[in-house]
Formats: C-alpha cells, sequence, structure tokens
C-alpha cells in the first residue's frame, strides 16, 4: 500500500464542504426553521411557572396512562421535577426539553414520511438503509464541525445534530410497523376496493401505531442521550452544566446535573411508552 | 338464468420462465412435468365455466389444487397468466387501477378463512368497511352495516372489538362486512374452513338462510365435500388446476366423471343429498282397471315377489295387495282385488331428500311408495337401495 500514498479523502470532503458553503442562503433558511421552532417551545416553557409545569405533566401523565397503573411514577414525578427545581437546574431543564422535543418533532416529520416510503418501496429502503447506519454510528463530533460552519454556534446545530443521531429508529420502525402488517388484511382491504392512500391512512398506520410509537421512544431517548455533545457547540441545557463541571473537574455538580437528565429521560420514556400499549 | 360471472381459458403460472410453461401446457404436459422442466407451478389451467346470477356456485379441491388462485383471479387479486373473466359482461382484465377498485367495491363481496377483520376497528367498523371506502355518508354505512350485523346474529356487538369475539362470531362479522357493501357477488375463500363443527354448521345454515332472503351470486372455496353438497347449487371439482367436473351435487355423486371424483366422493355423507328419487326401485304393478285377484297372484309367482302395488288406468296409486289375503281371495271365488287393499302405506315425493326418511324406511314393513303431486305411482324405496346408495355403490333403478 506505501507505494499508492494515502488517498486524499480528508482533501476531498474538505472541498466538498467549501462547496456546501456557498449555499448560504439555504442553510440560514434551515436554520431560521429550527430556530422558529425552538424558540416556540422555548416560549411556552418560560411561560409556565414551575408549579404548573409539574401539574401539565401530572395531567399529562394521567391521560396518557389512563388505566394502567400510575401513583407511583407521578409522586415520582413530583420528587424529581421538584428536586431539580430545588437544584437550580429548572431552566437548564427546559433548554434540554426544548432541544429533545425539537430535534424529536423533526426528526418525526422527516421519519415517519420516510419510513412510509421505505416500507412501501424495495428500491428506496436498499438506498435508505445503509444511509440511517451511516447517520447511526458516524462518531456525532465528526458532523458537528460542518455543522458549525453551516449553522453558526447555538441551539440550532445541536439540534440538527441530534435529528441526525435520533431519527433512524423512527424511519426503521415506522417501515417495520408497516411492513409487518398481515398480508391477509392488506389483501381484505384490497379484495374491497380500497386505494393505497386508504390503505394506509385506514390500515397501515394505525396497525402500526405501537412499533412508530416506540421508535419515537427511541429517538427521544437518542435526542436525551446528545445534550452533552451539543452543548459543546453552544446548545444550552442541562449538558451544558455536565460539560462545566467536567472542565472544572467538579463530580458533585456533574452528577447533580446527571441525575436531573435522568429524570428528564425516565418522565419522558414512561409517558411515551404508555402511547404504545394497544393499538385501539 | 343469467350468466353472473363468465370464467374463460383462465390460466395461473407462477414462476419465472411462464411463456416457455405456457407452451408446455399447451402440449398437454401436467403439472408436475411442467414444473420439473421450466420450474414454474400452475396454479390453474384452462378453466372454462360460468357461474349464473343467485346460485352458490362450490369450487371443490384439496389444498394446491388452485382453487384460492382461481378465486383471487376473479377480482383480480392475482392477475391471470392466459384467459379472461367476465363479470356481467364486462371483462376484468380490460379494467384499469380505477375501473378495477370501482368493480370490487361495487361487486364483490369477500369473506375469508382466517376472517381479515381488522382488529383495530370495532365491529360496526368492521361492517361498514366497504361503504367507508365508497365514501357512503355516515348515516346510510352505520344503517347498512347494523343491517347486516342483525342478519348475522349479531346484533349489540356493535362496540366490541374483533379479538373479543370467538371464531364463528369473527366469522359473522366477516360475512356482514361483505354483505353490508351490498355486494351481488360473495366470494368466499375457504369461509368456514377454521370454525370448529358446531360453529360450522351453524354457519353454513346461516348462508343458506340469508341466502333464501338475498338471493347473491355466491362463489365458495372449500375442501369439505360435505359442505360444498350442503351449500351448493353447483359443485366444480378441482385437482391440480384442472377443473374435473362441474354438476349439481347429485349428479356429481351418481355420475362422477372420472375415478378422481369418484375417489372423492368416497366416505361422503350421501343422505344430506341424495332424494327419494335416486335410491327408487321399479315397483311392480298391476292395473285394477284390467287385472283381478289371479292375474296379481300370477304376477307375483313370476317375480318371485309376496306383495304387489295396485294402480288404476293412469298409474295412479291405489293400494297395496299381500299374496296370502290375494289367495284368501281366490279360494272365496271373488274377483273384489279392492276388498283386500292396503291403502295405508307411506308416501313420500321425489324430491325428498333420504335423511328425511331414513329414520321411517327403518322402521315401516311396508317400504315407503314415491308419488308426485297427482299421486301417480313413481316407485318404492327398498331399504337395500338406499344402504347400497349411502355406502357409495351404482344405483340402478
Amino acid at each position: 500500500m506505501k507505494g499508492i500514498g494515502a488517498l486524499p479523502l480528508a482533501d476531498w470532503i474538505n472541498a466538498g464542504v467549501d462547496w456546501l458553503s456557498k449555499f448560504t442562503g439555504f442553510f440560514n433558511s434551515i436554520t431560521a426553521f429550527f430556530q422558529a421552532i425552538i424558540d416556540a417551545i422555548q416560549w411556552v416553557f418560560d411561560l409556565l411557572p414551575e408549579w404548573l409545569f409539574i401539574i401539565v405533566i401530572l395531567a399529562l401523565t394521567y391521560w396518557v396512562k389512563k388505566d394502567q397503573k400510575k401513583l407511583g411514577f407521578m409522586i415520582f414525578e413530583v420528587l424529581g421535577l421538584l428536586l431539580i427545581w430545588n437544584l437550580g437546574y429548572w431552566r437548564d431543564m427546559t433548554q434540554t426539553l426544548t432541544l429533545v422535543l425539537s430535534s424529536s418533532l423533526i426528526a418525526i416529520i422527516i421519519g415517519i414520511p420516510l419510513g412510509i416510503w421505505m416500507a412501501k418501496s424495495n428500491k428506496a429502503e436498499v438506498v435508505i438503509k445503509p444511509i440511517l447506519d451511516f447517520m447511526q454510528t458516524l462518531p456525532a463530533f465528526v458532523y458537528l464541525i460542518p455543522a458549525v460552519a453551516f449553522f453558526g454556534i447555538g441551539m440550532v446545530p445541536g439540534v440538527l445534530a441530534s435529528v441526525i443521531f435520533a431519527m433512524p429508529p423512527t424511519v426503521r420502525m415506522t417501515s417495520l410497523g408497516i411492513r409487518q402488517v398481515p398480508e391477509g388484511l392488506i389483501e381484505a382491504a384490497d379484495s374491497f376496493g380500497s386505494t393505497s392512500w386508504q390503505k394506509l391512512i385506514g390500515l397501515q398506520l394505525p396497525m402500526a401505531k405501537t412499533t412508530i410509537m416506540s421508535g419515537v421512544n427511541q429517538t427521544m431517548m437518542l435526542g436525551l442521550s446528545m445534550v452533552v455533545i451539543a452543548s459543546m457547540i453552544g446548545a444550552l441545557g442541562l449538558g451544558t452544566q455536565v460539560y462545566f463541571a467536567v472542565g472544572r473537574n467538579d463530580a458533585g455538580a456533574g452528577f447533580a446535573a446527571g441525575i436531573a437528565v435522568v429524570i428528564v429521560a425516565i418522565i419522558l420514556d414512561r409517558i411515551t411508552q404508555s402511547f404504545n400499549q394497544t393499538y385501539r | 338464468m343469467t350468466e353472473k360471472v363468465k370464467v374463460k381459458h383462465l390460466t395461473k403460472i407462477f414462476g419465472k420462465q411462464i411463456s416457455q410453461a405456457k407452451e408446455l401446457l399447451k402440449q398437454g404436459k401436467n403439472k408436475e412435468e411442467i414444473l420439473a422442466q421450466t420450474g414454474c407451478t400452475v396454479g390453474v389451467s384452462d378453466a372454462n365455466f360460468s357461474i349464473n346470477e343467485g346460485e352458490i356456485f362450490v369450487v371443490m379441491g384439496l389444498s394446491g389444487s388452485g382453487k384460492s388462485t382461481l378465486i383471487r383471479m376473479i377480482n383480480r387479486l392475482i392477475n391471470s397468466t392466459d384467459g379472461d373473466v367476465e363479470v356481467d359482461g364486462q371483462s376484468v382484465m380490460d379494467l384499469d387501477k380505477e375501473g378495477l377498485r370501482k368493480l370490487r367495491q361495487d361487486k364483490f363481496g369477500m369473506v375469508f378463512q382466517n376472517f381479515a377483520l381488522f382488529p383495530h376497528l370495532t365491529v360496526l367498523q368492521n361492517a361498514e368497511y366497504g361503504l367507508a371506502l365508497k365514501k357512503v355518508d355516515q348515516e346510510t354505512q352505520e344503517k347498512k352495516a347494523k343491517d347486516a350485523l342483525n342478519l348475522v346474529g349479531l346484533n349489540g356487538y356493535d362496540q366490541q372489538y374483533p379479538d373479543q369475539l370467538s371464531g364463528g362470531m369473527q366469522q359473522r362479522v366477516g360475512l356482514a362486512r361483505a354483505i353490508a357493501n351490498d355486494a351481488e357477488i360473495l366470494l368466499m375463500d375457504e369461509a368456514f374452513s377454521a370454525l370448529d363443527p358446531l360453529y360450522r354448521k351453524e354457519m353454513q345454515d346461516l348462508l343458506l338462510q340469508i341466502q333464501e332472503k338475498m338471493h347473491k351470486t355466491v362463489i365458495f372455496i372449500g375442501h369439505d365435500l360435505n359442505e360444498a353438497l350442503k351449500l351448493g347449487d353447483r359443485i366444480m371439482i378441482m385437482r391440480d388446476g384442472v377443473v374435473q367436473q362441474i354438476g349439481d351435487p347429485e349428479d356429481i355423486l351418481t355420475h362422477p366423471a372420472n375415478d378422481y371424483v369418484e375417489r372423492f366422493i368416497e366416505g361422503v355423507d350421501r343422505t344430506q343429498v341424495l332424494t327419494a328419487s335416486s335410491v327408487m326401485a321399479k315397483a311392480q304393478v298391476v292395473n285394477i282397471a284390467k287385472a283381478g285377484p289371479r292375474v296379481a297372484l300370477r304376477r307375483m309367482r313370476e317375480n318371485d315377489i309376496s306383495s304387489i302395488y295396485v294402480v288404476d288406468n293412469e298409474n295412479r296409486f291405489v293400494g297395496f295387495a299381500d299374496a296370502h289375503d290375494v289367495s284368501d281371495l281366490i279360494k272365496k271365488n271373488s274377483k273384489d282385488l279392492r276388498s283386500v287393499l292396503n291403502t295405508d302405506v307411506p308416501k313420500t315425493h321425489a324430491d325428498t331428500p333420504i335423511n328425511d326418511l331414513i329414520n321411517d324406511i327403518s322402521k315401516t314393513p311396508i317400504p315407503y311408495i314415491v308419488v308426485d303431486d297427482d299421486d301417480h305411482l313413481l316407485g318404492i324405496i327398498l331399504r337395500g337401495t338406499v344402504l347400497a346408495a349411502i355406502s357409495g355403490e351404482e344405483v340402478s333403478a
């Protein structure tokens, strides 16, 4: 291999990035779009006083869990959120939530249609699958470098990095859920003369709902796991607190912020999980 | 009778080298040979038949005989390799995607072996399914669906989900879904095969009951011959994708077209199908207008029998005379045959199923006589012939 010399892969990619940075207008509009979603969510969180936020979370839990067991979990929510409030991480917590929710929202908006396409077309599946693998396994730092170049510093590249890393489960699970609808039911729908749109809306998506929801749940969890990395490019939130604690070598503060992340994760996970109990 | 569905040279070959397989099929090669040479499976081979409006047409065959493929080509869930299907004169193969959907919505209702109910919809929503696709207004949808559910005996289950119902009840929903749609043609693919025997009989009776009211054209796929004989106005027997025989139940039982059909009908419960006319034997008669006791007695001796049936000039049944009574009459030198006639003879009609007679046949000492509406004597039913017919021996009347 010595004779050939190293391929100038890095140079090619740099050339590509340089070329892409000509499209500033395009990237600016994406930035503006992401920023609008982020601002809207953060605006709502800033509007709610702490106690009202806790009540809203409890009401939401009560509503989604309907007839499942929920009392213990609701006590946990109250204690966990009070702890975060007490530790002084409330604003950081809402910022983290904003990051996770906006990236999940974008991942769902893009991911579900992509998953549907992947389920309906084998060709699409062949193309999309390796891209998803790429998105999930490429170390996040690698695409953070160009992300900063295109989208600047702040929440937007953080959200973008989270979307890239967290979207694949939604796409995969949507596709899987639709492909898993029994052939016999598809045949029944066909025999009564349904269009593909009627089949999708009336049969495939409702039947795939639980599978899709577990994909969304995973997307949220993966989004949460990105908060520390996102904080390195200026996304605010609990991740920033952890990052600072690492910088100051302050294990106590690190753990405190880390535990707050865990509390948020558990609440998000349990609430989204209760969506996938039944398909009715 | 109008032809509702006409199947012309319908052929289906599964596999890659279809044109080659088609060529071999034309040369008269059978399923195994074609599979060996081309790797293609012949699903259905050159099927030709038509189905009349309002009849129950049963397609029979073992698994792999191509019957499920056949029924799916009728509404084009499977595209045929060759041939065509006409529904009310409209070629199904000529239709574009939109036309095909329209045809399926308007004409067909399909009932599946594994029910294929939508688990996320309530019983009522399942029954409304076909109408919802047609974008019928909600009120009509609900009314028609409820009517259909009532018809299949499922009122009060509207808001249940399919998995809360037993198998038999689930298939009632399946049937209601097909009927609510106002389908003219019901395609029933092994509709009752997955049910246990008791439910199955119930559903068969239900189908017959519905059919009496609605006169749908029903294409029923099955592998249970007893079921076919009970339901079918006509039966078609298939083997390896080839049609073996088409005929009414009695026809199939009494005149099987070939060895395969003959083996197929072995062990079937014939009592449901065979009627008095197919088991009756010729009766020895004397005409009372022409013959007296001596003629009657001589005829009994000639035929080695101990009793004889007496008819009038027009072959109407008059009575039944015993040899012992007749010879007494001769000894008394009386010519009045009428005085010894026994008129209390069990009677039946030609189209009575022997199922209805079989208990009495074994009890009555005098054979049943078969008469038409005007009391003309058509024949008599002997216990021996009945047993022979039930066990499947050729009946020689």
